[in-house]
C-alpha cells in the first residue's frame, strides 16, 4: 500500500540525488517525473484526508512520539502539501526551458530544487519540533544555494544577507526547542499539547517568542524583510518563483502550527502587534514596488506586501474563517506570484534587459504573457472570481465579525495599490515599441507554464469551496 | 546607536533567560526508560547511537540531505578554480602524512565499528576520513578537486543512496525505517558504512572543492 | 544550581553574544564565528537543560549531533559564497544593497 506521506518526502529525495548524479539534463525530466508523481500523491492524500474528515499520521520508526517522530497530515498540512506541488509542477516545466545548455545558474538547479522540495514536504508533514527545525535548514540553504548559484557579486551577496537572515532564524527556534525540552522533555507537537497551558513557566513564554519571531524573520514580515527584495530580485526567474511562492509560505505555516496548536494557550498576547506588522508590510511593499526601477524588485515588494495579508489574520483567529482567509490567501499568492515571476522572467528575456520602463513594445509580440502578468495582477489586486478576491472576502468578513475596522480598511487599500503597481507593468507594456528595439524570440513553453499559473490563480476562486472543506475535514479549521 | 541597542538587549535577554531557566521544575516526561526499554530491539547498544539511528532516524536521514545538498551549493558558486599542480612540500613532511593517514583511516574503521556500543558511529568516522584526506591535500598528496566527475559524484552520493534505498524497502515492508528488530543491527551497520564513506568525501569535498594550489590566480 | 544550568546559562550568554556578533559585526569571516558561536550556544542549552537528573539523558545529545552537522553543513555553505564574493569584489564585507 502506497502510503503518501512518507513518498512525498523520499520521492523528491530520491530525484534530486539522482539528477546529481546524471547532470542537468537528465536531471530536468526527472524532477518533472518525480513532481508529477508528487503531485499525484498530493491529489490522493487530499482525498483522504477531505473524505475521511481527520488527519493521517505516520509513525517513524514504529516507535510513536515521544519516543520517535510523528507525521501528521490534518487539513492544513493536505493543502500546503498541494499547493507545493500544483505550484512546482508548471515551474519545473517553465525551467526545463528557461535554463539554457551552457547557464551556470542551470547546471545544480535540479538536485537544489528536489531537495528543497523534500525539505518542503517535509516541513509540512512533521509534528515534531526538532525535525522541523532541520527541514527548515534543509529548505534554508537549499533556497540560499539557488539564489546564489553562477551569480554575480550583487547575487552573491543578496544571498549573504539571505542566509545571514534565515541561520538567525533558525538559530532562534532552534534556542526555543532547547527551552521546551528543558521545560517538558519532549519535542513532539501531539504530546505537548495537552502539556502547555496559560499557567506555563515563563521560559515556555520565552521560548514561543522566540520560536515565532525567529520564523517571522524567515517570512520576511515587515520589519524583518530587509533580505527579501535583494534575493527574490535578483535570482533567476524560475528560482524566485520557488522562493516568493512557497518558501516563504513554509515558514508561515510553522507560525500557524505553533500559534494554533502548542502555543494556543498564550498566543493571544502577540495577536495586534503581528497584525499591526501586517499592515505596515503591505503600505511599506506596495509602496516600494510603485517606485522601484527593476521588473523583478517590484514583483519582490509586492511578495513583501502580499505577505502581510498573511499576518493580518492573527487577532482574528478565534472566529471561523480566519485560517481560511490565510490559506487561501497563500494559495492565491503562490499561484499568482509564481504567474508573475515567470512572466517577468519571458519578458526580460524577449526584451534583454530588466527595467519597468524597457517593457515597450512586449505586449504586442507576447500577448500570452502579458495577459498571464494580467490575470496574475487581478488575484494579487483581489478582483473577482480569482483566488485573491476570496481570500480578501473571507478575511473582510472575518473581520466586520469581531469588529476589526482597520483590518477591513488596510485590506482594500493594500487592493487599491496592487492594482496601481500592476498597471505600472501593464501601461509599459502596452506603449508601442521604438524602432531600435529588439524584441528577442522566447520559447512557446515559458508563455504556457506562465499563463496555466496565473489562469489556476484566477480559476481557483470558483473551486474555493472544496479547499475550506478540506481544511475543515482535516480538523484544522 | 545601534550597536547600544543590540548589545544592551543581548544582555538583557541573557539575563532573563537565566533567571526564567532557574525557576525550572523538573520536567514532565523523561525519555531515559523508553530509550533503555527498546534498547534490546534497537540493534545497537549505545543509547545515542539508537536514538540517533533508530528511534530518530528520520532526523539523521535529513541531515545528511542537508549536508549533501550544502555541497551541491558550493559545488553551483564555485567555477572551474581549485585543481592544478601540487605545491612542492617537503618529503619528510610528505611521509610523516602518508603514515598518519593510514592510521586515521584504521581509526575511522574502528570508530565506525564501536558506535553500535560506545561513543562513535558514522559522523565520527567520516570527519575522521575527511580530515585524513584535507591532511593529504595539504601536504601535497592530493590535488584539490574541481567539479566532480561521475565515480566522484557517486562516491558523494552513495551513502545517502543507501539510506535512501532501505528507507524506502522498509517503507514498502512496513513503515518508514521501521527496522524489523531481528536485523535492525545489520541494516544499521550497512548504513553507516555507506554513511561513513560517502561523509568521508562530502566533509573532505566542503575543503577541497574550495581549496586553491600554487599554479591558480587568485 | 546544578551544573547542567551552569550550561544552559553559559550557553544563553553565548547565543546572545553571537546573535549580537552577526547583526553588527561587518566582516564577514567573524559573522560567520559569531554564527557559530550562536549555534553553539543553543546547543549548551539544549544538552544542559535537560541535565536536571544524574545521569546524562541521550535525546539531547542525539539532537546536538544532528545540529552540530547542520551548523556545518550552513558554515561551509556561507564560506564559500564568502570566497566567491572576495574573488569577485576583493572585499570581505557585503556591499551596500542595491534597492532599485
Amino acid at each position: 500500500m502506497i502510503d503518501p506521506l512518507a513518498w512525498l518526502i523520499l520521492l523528491p529525495l530520491a530525484w534530486a540525488t539522482l539528477a546529481f548524479l546524471l547532470g542537468p539534463g537528465r536531471g530536468a525530466w526527472l524532477g518533472i517525473g518525480g513532481l508529477a508523481g508528487q503531485l499525484w500523491l498530493a491529489v490522493g492524500l487530499a482525498q483522504k484526508v477531505g473524505a475521511g474528515g481527520r488527519a493521517i499520521g505516520h509513525s517513524v520508526g514504529g516507535w510513536g512520539a515521544p519516543l520517535g517522530i510523528d507525521l501528521a497530515a490534518d487539513g492544513l498540512s493536505t493543502a500546503m502539501l498541494l499547493l507545493t506541488q500544483i505550484v512546482a509542477l508548471p515551474l519545473a516545466i517553465y525551467a526545463r526551458a528557461y535554463f539554457k545548455a551552457d547557464d551556470p545558474a542551470g547546471l545544480y538547479f535540479w538536485p537544489l530544487t528536489g531537495f528543497l522540495l523534500a525539505g518542503l514536504n517535509a516541513l509540512f508533514l512533521s509534528a515534531d519540533l526538532f525535525n522541523l527545525y532541520v527541514t527548515l535548514e534543509l529548505v534554508g540553504l537549499a533556497a540560499v544555494g539557488l539564489v546564489s548559484a553562477g551569480g554575480g557579486a550583487q547575487q552573491i551577496a543578496a544571498a549573504l544577507r539571505y542566509l545571514f537572515a534565515t541561520l538567525i532564524g533558525s538559530g532562534a527556534y532552534l534556542l526555543g526547542v532547547a527551552l521546551i525540552y528543558g521545560a517538558y522533555g519532549t519535542v513532539s507537537i501531539g504530546t505537548l499539547l495537552p502539556l502547555i497551558t496559560a499557567e506555563a513557566p515563563r521560559l515556555v513564554w520565552i521560548a514561543g517568542g522566540l520560536m515565532v519571531l525567529g520564523l517571522m524573520l524567515k517570512t520576511a514580515l515587515f520589519p524583518f524583510h530587509f533580505w527579501l527584495p535583494p534575493a527574490h530580485g535578483g535570482a533567476p526567474a524560475p528560482v524566485s518563483a520557488l522562493l516568493s511562492a512557497l518558501v516563504v509560505k513554509a515558514s508561515f505555516y510553522l507560525i500557524l502550527r505553533l500559534w494554533l496548536g502548542p502555543f494556543a494557550a498564550l498566543a493571544d498576547t502577540a495577536a495586534s502587534l503581528t497584525a499591526l506588522l501586517g499592515a505596515a508590510a503591505i503600505l511599506w511593499g506596495s509602496y516600494r514596488a510603485i517606485r522601484v526601477q527593476r521588473l523583478k524588485m517590484l514583483i519582490a515588494y509586492s511578495t513583501v506586501a502580499q505577505l502581510g495579508y498573511l499576518f493580518l489574520i492573527f487577532p482574528l483567529l478565534s472566529g471561523a474563517g480566519a485560517l481560511q482567509a490565510g490559506v487561501m490567501q497563500a494559495f492565491a499568492h503562490g499561484l499568482a506570484k509564481a504567474a508573475m515571476f515567470a512572466a517577468a522572467g519571458v519578458l526580460i528575456k524577449a526584451t534583454g534587459q530588466d527595467r519597468v520602463d524597457g517593457l515597450a513594445g512586449a505586449a504586442e509580440r507576447l500577448p500570452l504573457t502579458l495577459f498571464a502578468f494580467g490575470l496574475a495582477g487581478v488575484t494579487l489586486m483581489g478582483l473577482p472570481p480569482s483566488a485573491g478576491f476570496l481570500a480578501k472576502w473571507q478575511l473582510i468578513e472575518a473581520a466586520l465579525a469581531q469588529g476589526q475596522w482597520l483590518i477591513v480598511a488596510v485590506v482594500l487599500a493594500g487592493g487599491l495599490l496592487a492594482a496601481v503597481y500592476v498597471f505600472r507593468v501593464l501601461r509599459q507594456a502596452f506603449l508601442l515599441a521604438p524602432a531600435s528595439r529588439d524584441i528577442w524570440p522566447v520559447p512557446r513553453t515559458l508563455e504556457w507554464t506562465a499563463f496555466a499559473l496565473a489562469a489556476m490563480s484566477v480559476l481557483l476562486g470558483l473551486r474555493g469551496l472544496e479547499l475550506m472543506q478540506l481544511l475543515r475535514a482535516g480538523g484544522a479549521a | 546607536m545601534k550597536r547600544v541597542v543590540v548589545v544592551g538587549g543581548a544582555f538583557a535577554f541573557t539575563l532573563l533567560l537565566v533567571a526564567a531557566m532557574r525557576e525550572l521544575a523538573p520536567a514532565a516526561i523523561d525519555l531515559r526508560p523508553s530509550v533503555a526499554a527498546h534498547l534490546a530491539a534497537s540493534g545497537v547498544e549505545h543509547p545515542v547511537t539508537a536514538v540517533l539511528l533508530n528511534y530518530r532516524g528520520y532526523d539523521t536521514l535529513l541531515e545528511i540531505a542537508v549536508l549533501l545538498l550544502a555541497l551541491l551549493g558550493i559545488l553551483a558558486v564555485t567555477r572551474d578554480q581549485g585543481g592544478g599542480a601540487p605545491r612542492p612540500v617537503d618529503p619528510l613532511l610528505q611521509m610523516l602524512a602518508r603514515i598518519a593517514a593510514t592510521l586515521m583511516i584504521v581509526v575511522a574503521i574502528y570508530l565506525l565499528w564501536a558506535g553500535a556500543f560506545r561513543p562513535g558511529g558514522a559522523f565520527q568516522a567520516g570527519a575522521v576520513l575527511a580530515a585524513a584526506m584535507v591532511l593529504l591535500h595539504l601536504t601535497g598528496l592530493l590535488p584539490g578537486w574541481r567539479q566532480p566527475g561521475v565515480r566522484l559524484r557517486w562516491g558523494l552520493a552513495a551513502g545517502f543512496l543507501v539510506f535512501l534505498a532501505v528507507a524506502a524497502a522498509l517503507l514498502l515492508a512496513g513503515g518508514l525505517l521501521t527496522y524489523p528488530p531481528a536485523h535492525a543491527g545489520a541494516l544499521i551497520l550497512l548504513i553507516e558504512s555507506g554513511l561513513t564513506f560517502s561523509l568521508g568525501l562530502i566533509l573532505a569535498g566542503l575543503f577541497l572543492f574550495l581549496s586553491r594550489d600554487e599554479g591558480d590566480a587568485p | 544550581m546544578t551544573s547542567g544550568l551552569i550550561f544552559a546559562g553559559a550557553g544563553a550568554a553565548l547565543f546572545a553574544m553571537g546573535v549580537a556578533g552577526v547583526l553588527l559585526i561587518e566582516h564577514l569571516l567573524r559573522r560567520i564565528l559569531a554564527f557559530n558561536l550562536m549555534g553553539s550556544g543553543a546547543f549548551l542549552v539544549l544538552v544542559g537543560l535537560a541535565q536536571h537528573h544524574d545521569a546524562p539523558d541521550p535525546v539531547p545529545q542525539a539532537m546536538v549531533l544532528t545540529g552540530i552537522v547542520v551548523a556545518v553543513a550552513a558554515t561551509a555553505l556561507a564560506l564559500a559564497l564568502v570566497r566567491r564574493l572576495h574573488g569577485l569584489t576583493g572585499s570581505l564585507e557585503l556591499p551596500e544593497a542595491e534597492d532599485d
